[in-house]
């Protein structure tokens, strides 16, 4: 447990449906959790962006261990979540078909010792926009699919396996298809990496065919889209559809448009594994509300 | 005729480098046009930063040294792939003053999120 922070604020955020809770503690997460588990609520955990094998002491010097940290304080967690999501960027991208595969397996066998088993990966651009997503499909799965958790319709879309950042017309069918089948009022949870919508396109955050996505779902009422990429918190609406970013593993990126160049932030000795960290989600399902509950990694 | 000069600065130079790009047979063949030739390569623009005149129309030539790149422009809503042995040519006049950035946006590796450039658009 002492890899996780003592310190939580709560923020409402107004209009959003979502409340988060910033630099959570354990405390929250006891048995009045699995009391409202009875009724309508579960929750999961949201990694993303690990990148492993990336090597850049001045950026994390401990690019070795952060992953294996977040891995021990989800197992450490006093309420182990139903399942885990991972919303890509697994991997450091690297022209070597072999290391990328070798990145793979090594990630595999270190999220093997997560205690949950219900895990769900997605790909980012590092894994899979070199290749197409052929050595990610033979390590993860699908780059695409759906399931279903206690009444909530989770969509993984791949928005990376095109190097130029399309979901593409057969995906959009497929999305489609699947909306079709489900009341408007279905409790729906995209989970992708990029941006769905024009963040900061000059940043390269953003889904070159996105808004085809964000319209084929906002025929739906409640639908949330959890994502990655940008290595920060960050939250935003599409109509009434709202966007969770969640922070990385292993560096943090400026705020959208802050400076004038995107650039990876350094390490600061002084407060280590600032900006990393990881997220507990907790759907209301009834409410259609989610619980958004952010840790931080510390040296441990 | 009216001179016109575009200062390029080498990307790895990091020196300030005038061209005198205007002068030469391929800007007088083209009705004043700005002719700025970019290469890309992983992970790169080269030049990467760029001075051009606003009002004055502009033609990129863009090529690829390795592999397939993107060069997107978005404040003059412009963008173009770049593939080895083609060159692109983007042409747009620069109706606005300031600092833009183009980027590639098709990944290309482990350092695509740095691969990106400023077109500086100044006063005639």
């Amino acid at each position: 447990m002492n890899e996780l922070m003592n310190r939580r604020d709560l923020l409402k955020l107004a209009g959003m449906g979502v409340a988060v809770f910033v630099s959570g503690t354990t405390v929250w997460a006891g048995g009045t959790r699995q009391k409202e588990k009875m009724n309508d609520s579960f929750y999961f955990v949201q990694l993303s962006d690990t990148h492993w094998g990336f090597n850049g002491p001045n950026i994390n010097p401990d690019s070795q261990g952060t992953l294996k940290k977040a891995v021990a304080a989800v197992n450490a967690l006093d309420d182990q979540p139903d399942f885990i999501v991972f919303t890509g960027d697994l991997t450091q991208s690297t022209d070597d078909p072999k290391i990328r595969r070798d990145r793979m397996a090594e990630f595999r066998d270190i999220v093997s010792q997560l205690k949950v088993k219900t895990v769900r990966f997605m790909a980012g651009e590092h894994d899979a926009s070199l290749d197409r997503g052929e050595a990610y499909q033979e390590f993860f799965g699908d780059l695409h699919y759906t399931f279903d958790h206690y009444g909530v319709h989770f969509i993984v879309l791949d928005n990376v396996s095109d190097p130029m950042a399309s979901v593409g017309e057969k995906q959009l069918q497929w999305l489609r298809a699947d909306l079709k089948q489900l009341n408007n009022d279905a409790r729906i949870v995209v989970l992708t990496h990029r941006p769905l919508f024009d963040l900061a396109p000059d940043w390269d955050w953003a889904t070159r065919d996105g808004a085809a996505v964000i319209e084929a779902l906002l025929q739906h009422q409640n639908v949330t889209v959890l994502y990655g990429h940008i290595h920060q918190e960050h939250h935003h609406m599409t109509g009434h559809i709202v966007h969770h970013a969640a922070k990385s593993l292993m560096w943090a990126l400026p705020e959208p448009g802050s400076v004038p160049k995107k650039a990876q932030i350094p390490w600061n000795a002084a407060e280590p594994y600032k900006g990393l960290g990881f997220r507990n989600v907790e759907a209301r399902v009834r409410q259609a509300r989610y619980e958004i509950e952010e840790f931080a990694i510390l040296k441990g | 005729m009216k001179q016109l000069v575009i200062f390029l600065i080498a990307a790895t130079g990091g020196y300030l480098q005038q061209q005198s790009v205007v002068r030469s047979t391929a800007h007088e063949t083209r009705n004043n046009e700005q002719v700025i030739r970019i290469s890309a390569s992983t992970f790169e623009f080269n030049p990467s930063e760029i001075t051009v005149r606003k009002g004055v129309p502009v033609v990129l030539e863009l090529t690829s040294q390795d592999r397939h790149h993107g060069f997107k422009l978005s404040a003059f809503e412009l963008r173009v792939d770049i593939k080895p042995g083609a060159v692109e040519k983007v042409r747009f006049v620069p109706d606005k003053i300031g600092n833009f950035t183009f980027l590639c946006d098709v990944f290309c590796g482990d350092g695509h999120e740095e691969m990106s450039g400023t077109i500086k658009v100044v006063e005639q």
